[in-house]
């Protein structure tokens, strides 16, 4: 089995949002990821999902708790160091159209990480630009326009180049599907995976699409109000989720063609998710749990490996 | 490749794939500064406001020249003569012909409305920019923040009239005590919106992949949070400058701006108040009329630019 | 069943800084009495708009109706006056929006916005209206009515607040429910409660429902027919089996192909549709969909193809078949092509 390129371990990312009030946002998760592989993290709005991503690479300094990349904890790295996790560590972001600046050329925006680090100059660095559109699927004339000359999709793909521009060896990819068509993400996806096997990447892939996350990773994460619920390889949480959460949203996707109608039998979560400013006790997922327990209000349950690579947190197990 | 079809109307065959080359940008690449041009020149009120506000800046320069008086002459054989082929604008009280005085105190207007917006635009960016850049960057850079923002909230409740008064008492008046009396409260508006600007696009995206990119913080405040702040910025100055030439023209009406001889739009209207009643209506008529003009073309033209360059307001 | 609605030969366009965009390109469809019709396409295909024109809202001055006709029973909603729309919306037509946040009044309390739909359009007293809101917030699946009754949209979560929405749609028992991307905004488990509801209604109101989405698992839910829109025109439409059994449209198909299907073990490769969606300043002649398609034909540039029908309920508007066209087999086995 290859090392472990990064390692959480009980990371908290707290916020204050002001009347002495804490939203806390993500709320001790540890996981750690294989190099090569992609980790899905699944999660309904306010799960924490995004900020997990954010902590990890260092756009949000942890309240508590450790992220280890490549054996060292991040927090501890000098300036150096640090400068080179910035570069090996890359993010692609969630909004096509905010995540691109409107007032630089498309040339410019995939140049910039190439000049904070010096990596090419002159000549050289406009071939490295033509030669990362390609690779993305886009044409070198591309250069000289400006985003909103684009679409979606190609924009997305302008934002994976600026990404790769500085050879990362991981990606946090932070829900980069959702704001594109049908028909784009298909595209998108394609390109992560190509890219993935070519440039020998680590993928951190967050996203609410189920059926994505499950085509796209090797293994999942299911979070809930700052909590990891379950974690397990793809294959295994689909066929046997334990979780009752996990099991709950499973049933709610879509059924993919109409003959299958009624087949999934639906739990039907009663509620809302409580606010992440004032949680439950215990475990956070227990007042719209069907199996819910008096011990579930006391103790959170621990984070434990049921079977071989199966970890769930929950009192069932 | 296609030989093994079989054989059917040459309409059904497999399309040339040239057809559909080419096709994905068509339309030229305009920047955000050419197509806010093209926005411009498409709204007629914009262009109105711009074409009047190019001849006030213009005839402010030439004007005096164009007749054979200057604005301080006075020939009180020719006190509020009406408008002839000699005097085109009439003459005051003290037979100062009105055309120079009209265009003299164009430029005062001027002076002081760009002067103070310019104050203002460099005080309010290096305010805002420091206070929106350091605000959520730890325990320091939250003090700075704060330390600034209630300057800034201290000086938001002062009226300006007050201040004005202050300094007439204790400097001399005149122009540069106006500049400076404008300028004291005004930059606080300008930095207010460029703190907000800045703390909205800090969130951005691109902004945080600047930073994980490694970008130096210098190049993040330059290629990424000034341009996309310019827009807003100059709408507000082409609000901020009538605003101060309206104050110029208020404050010297009430005696409180420039000091005669010099002409502005203000104290000529002040002189024609007593006027008014023997029917000498362009000695008030021609500097109100002036006033108006100046503030309807910088307005209309900062309307035009707002549609151009904010961008909440697209289509 | 009899028809409800007929749209017949829409067309809408707005005017921009920029030129005209033809948003809707000549759209005909029809819904019947208790059924649900999804109309599915990507964004910027026209399903909005076209929604926006059945609801008479087509957004002045920009936008405007330039063709066709929306009959509705036996009256024509282009041609009515905008008093009578009103009417005619929230009495007879129901509406759902994507963002329940902003078809809320976040001033006034839930029960009050509720009570003032029933009372605009049905001869009431004030009780029997709050009685009727009651019963209708009941009916949404919102428990504790009473207190809920007087509280405010910010009290309520995402999911609540499309369920108030949904209240306010059926306040006056519409025959015709238009939902704009409902579950768009909402979270799975959220957007599973409410597409129940939406079929439990049906069930119980025997109300028609036109449903706006891109999300073809929506579709498989809840749809009795599709009508697939591209670049403003209906490629195909049929009956849901049909679509997904028996795409007739390249189009079609690529959607289907695009998106990973759950139910199948193995891990294949996403067939995407290659490029992006024509610009509507200048749509294409022939078919909007050629430079996509792996199978683009020359007539497909210069013609657009004509309705080719495979039963009652589906047609689709594709040259791949007509009888003169190569068999979409023969192509592949031809080597020209990669989409399997």
């Amino acid at each position: 089995m290859s090392e472990n390129v990064l390692e959480i371990h009980d990371v908290k990312k707290h916020f204050n949002v002001g009347n002495k009030q804490v939203v806390k946002s993500v709320d001790g998760i540890s996981f750690s990821i294989k190099k090569g592989e992609t980790l899905g993290i699944v999660g309904e709005s306010g799960s924490g999902k995004s900020t997990i991503g954010r902590t990890i690479v260092g756009l949000y300094e942890a309240t508590a708790g450790k992220v280890v990349f490549e054996g060292k904890e991040i927090s501890q790295l000098d300036r150096k160091e640090k400068r080179e996790f910035n570069r090996k560590m890359q993010m692609i972001f969630q909004d096509p159209h905010a995540s691109l600046n409107p007032r630089m050329r498309v040339g410019e925006i995939i140049a910039e990480g190439i000049d904070a680090y010096g990596l090419a100059k002159g000549k050289a660095k406009q071939e490295r630009v033509f030669q990362l559109l390609e690779r993305v699927g886009l044409h070198p004339d591309h250069a000289t326009r400006f985003p909103h000359e684009f679409s979606g999709g190609q924009r997305q793909r302008i934002g994976i180049a600026r990404a790769l521009a500085v050879q990362p060896s991981f990606i946090v990819a932070d829900e980069p599907i959702s704001a594109l068509d049908v028909s784009i993400q298909a595209q998108v996806v394609n390109l992560l995976e190509d890219l993935q096997k070519e440039e020998d990447l680590t993928y951190l892939f967050i996203a609410h699409d189920l059926a994505m996350v499950k085509h796209i990773s090797d293994r999942i994460g299911v979070m809930y109000l700052g909590k990891m619920m379950e974690l397990a390889e793809s294959q295994t949480l689909f066929q046997e989720p334990l979780h009752p959460y996990t099991n709950a949203l499973l049933s709610a996707i879509p059924v993919s063609a109409p003959k299958l109608r009624g087949t999934r039998e639906r739990i039907v979560l009663g509620g809302d998710p409580p606010s992440p400013i004032n949680p439950p006790s215990g475990c956070p997922f227990r007042t719209r749990c069907p199996s819910t327990m008096e011990r579930c209000a006391v103790v959170m349950p621990e984070w434990k490996e049921v079977k071989k690579d199966h970890w769930v947190a929950c009192h069932l197990y | 490749m296609t030989n093994s079809l079989p054989e059917t109307d040459a309409l059904f065959r497999p399309a040339n794939p040239a057809h559909f080359e080419n096709k994905q940008i068509s339309r030229p690449s305009l920047s955000f500064w050419q197509d806010a041009v093209l926005k411009i020149v498409k709204n007629k009120m914009a262009v109105i406001g711009f074409v009047l506000l190019t001849a006030i800046i213009v005839l402010s320069i030439i004007g005096p020249y164009l007749v054979p008086y200057s604005q301080s002459e006075q020939s009180l054989t020719e006190g509020n003569l009406p408008l002839s082929s000699d005097h085109w604008f009439g003459t005051d009280d003290l037979g100062r012909d009105m055309w120079a005085r009209i265009w003299a105190g164009a430029r005062i207007s001027l002076i002081i409305g760009i002067a103070s917006a310019l104050i203002d635009l460099v005080i309010g960016i290096t305010v805002g920019g420091v206070s929106g850049y350091m605000a959520g960057r730890g325990k320091t850079g939250d003090r700075i923040d704060s330390f600034l923002m209630r300057i800034v909230e201290v000086l938001y409740g002062i009226p300006y009239l007050l201040v004005v008064i202050l300094l007439m008492v204790i400097m001399e008046p005149g122009l540069v005590t106006m500049i400076i009396a404008l300028s004291i409260t005004g930059w606080v508006g300008m930095a207010r919106i460029v703190r907000g600007q800045i703390l909205q696009l800090k969130q951005q995206e691109f902004v945080l992949a600047a930073e994980k990119l490694g970008t130096s913080h210098g190049k993040i405040i330059i290629k990424h949070l000034l341009p996309n702040m310019m827009g807003i910025i100059i709408v507000t100055l082409t609000f901020t400058i009538p605003q101060a030439i309206f104050a110029e023209s208020f404050l010297s009406f009430l005696g409180l701006g420039v000091q005669a001889p010099t002409a502005s739009w203000g104290t000529m209207a002040n002189d024609a108040l007593g006027t008014i009643l023997s029917g000498h209506w362009w000695r008030l008529f021609f500097p109100a009329l002036m006033i108006s003009l100046t503030m309807f073309a910088f307005n209309a033209f900062g309307d035009g630019l707002q549609d151009a360059l904010d961008p909440r307001s697209k289509n | 069943m009899s028809r409800l609605l007929e749209v017949n030969d829409l067309k809408v366009s707005f005017r921009t800084y920029g030129g005209e965009i033809q948003a809707v390109r000549g759209v005909s469809f029809y819904i019947d009495e208790g059924e649900t019709l999804a109309i599915v396409g990507e964004s910027g295909c026209g399903k909005s708009v076209t929604a926006q024109a059945v609801m008479g809202m087509v957004p002045v001055p920009h936008g405007k109706v330039k063709n066709g006709q929306i009959l509705f029973g036996d009256r024509d909603i282009t041609k009515l006056s905008k008093k009578k729309l009103q009417q005619i919306r929230g009495s007879e037509i129901g509406m759902i929006f994507q963002d329940p946040m902003t078809s809320l009044n976040p001033t006034m309390k839930i029960g009050t916005q509720i009570r003032e739909g029933i009372l605009k359009h049905q001869k009431l007293s004030k009780n029997e209206a709050k009685e009727k809101a009651l019963e209708l917030l009941r009916l949404v699946g919102i428990s504790d009515v009473e207190k809920r009754y007087s509280q405010y949209p910010h009290e309520f979560s995402g999911g609540m607040r499309q369920r108030v929405v949904i209240a306010i749609a059926l306040a006056c028992d519409p025959k015709l429910i238009i939902a704009d991307e409902p579950t768009t905004a909402l979270d799975v488990t959220i957007q599973a409660q409410i597409l129940d509801l939406l079929k439990d209604i049906q069930k119980k109101r025997n109300s028609s429902i036109i449903l706006i989405t891109h999300d073809l698992g929506v579709v498989a839910e809840v749809a009795d027919r599709v009508a697939v829109m591209y670049a403003g025109v209906v490629v195909e439409s049929g009956t849901v089996d049909e679509i997904f059994e028996n795409p007739k449209h390249p189009y079609t198909l690529g959607l289907l192909k695009s998106v990973p299907n759950l139910d199948s073990p193995d891990k294949e490769r996403l067939i995407p549709i290659d490029g992006s969606p024509p610009d509507l300043f200048a749509p294409p002649t022939g078919c909007p969909f050629a430079a996509r398609c792996p199978f683009a034909m020359e007539v497909c540039v210069m013609h657009m193809p004509d309705k080719e029908t495979f039963s009652d309920h589906h047609y689709a508007k594709c040259w791949l078949n007509d009888n003169r066209a190569i068999k979409v087999e023969e192509m592949i086995t031809a080597g020209s092509e990669q989409l399997v």
